[in-house]
């Protein structure tokens, strides 16, 4: 069966989706992911969809339901490189998207789950004095 | 209204999903849509061709290159043989769904085109029209 692939990086789990997904593929990559969130700990998620041409309802349901259960599993989700055509689609099919953080490219993405590393390890020092 | 060219796709399986979008695409770039009208009718697809495969039990998309003078436009017919549906008024409401999925479907389809007709009764079956002109 085909599988998207999820690569380590550190603290974080980077993914880039580069084919057009049908929706099989699109469950077992929610499967795949949170249990990779589980198996290496990782503290961030990070999705590239710049090679999306497309996101319907199901495949964006399939990304807001990877950022709320990595959330559960106390990782942080950014998802980037979304194509402008997709997100004035997106919208107007009625998605939002809400609690799904977004980034426009890799490097901003990155950055992004970084600085919240950062911050989160800033806070349980505090804690700790 | 002249129809220049027509065929049809099976859509039965998820993987008919995904190749009914894919003929959609090619059909708007012959076209020449604008990327976003494109990605409207692309998605619009998607969403009815799932309708199809999910609820439908399965059918087909027909779809059509229409000239209307200048005016180009991509007519898709999506029908199924599956159990219909009772109550159209409410299938059209954002969030309203029979089955597990978020219930944008039809609705959202139906912002993405320019042109919508739905015809369902139990029983019969269920046929959606989109047009997108461009």
């Amino acid at each position: 069966m085909d599988r998207i692939p999820i690569l380590r990086m550190g603290d974080f789990l980077l993914v880039t989706i580069q084919v057009d997904m049908h929706d099989q593929l699109a469950l077992t990559l929610q499967d795949d992911l949170t249990a990779a969130i589980q198996r290496t700990g990782a503290k961030g998620v990070l999705i590239d969809i710049s090679a999306l041409e497309m996101v319907d309802s199901f495949i964006g349901r399939m990304i807001a339901n990877i950022s709320r259960m990595a959330r559960i599993l106390d990782a942080r989700t950014v998802v980037v490189g979304m194509r402008p055509a997709v997100a004035i689609t997106l919208v107007e099919l009625g998605l939002s998207l809400a609690g799904v953080d977004t980034a426009l490219d890799v490097e901003r993405g990155m950055r992004r789950l970084r600085d919240a590393l950062d911050e989160a390890g800033v806070a349980s020092a505090d804690h700790e004095d | 209204m002249p129809i220049t060219k027509t065929d049809a796709v099976p859509v039965r399986t998820e993987h008919d999903i995904v190749l009914a979008r894919q003929q959609v695409r090619k059909l708007t770039q012959e076209l020449a849509f604008g990327l976003v009208d494109q990605t409207k009718m692309v998605t619009a697809a998607s969403e009815l061709a799932r309708n199809a495969v999910i609820y439908g039990g399965g059918g087909t998309m027909r779809w059509e290159v229409l000239a209307d003078g200048a005016r180009r436009g991509l007519r898709l017919h999506f029908v199924d043989e599956g159990p219909g549906i009772p109550d159209l008024a409410q299938a059209l409401t954002d969030g309203w769904t029979s089955g597990s999925g978020m219930g944008l479907g039809l609705s959202g389809a139906k912002r993405l085109v320019n042109e919508f007709e739905l015809d369902s009764a139990p029983g019969r079956g269920t046929r959606v029209t989109v047009t997108r002109w461009k």
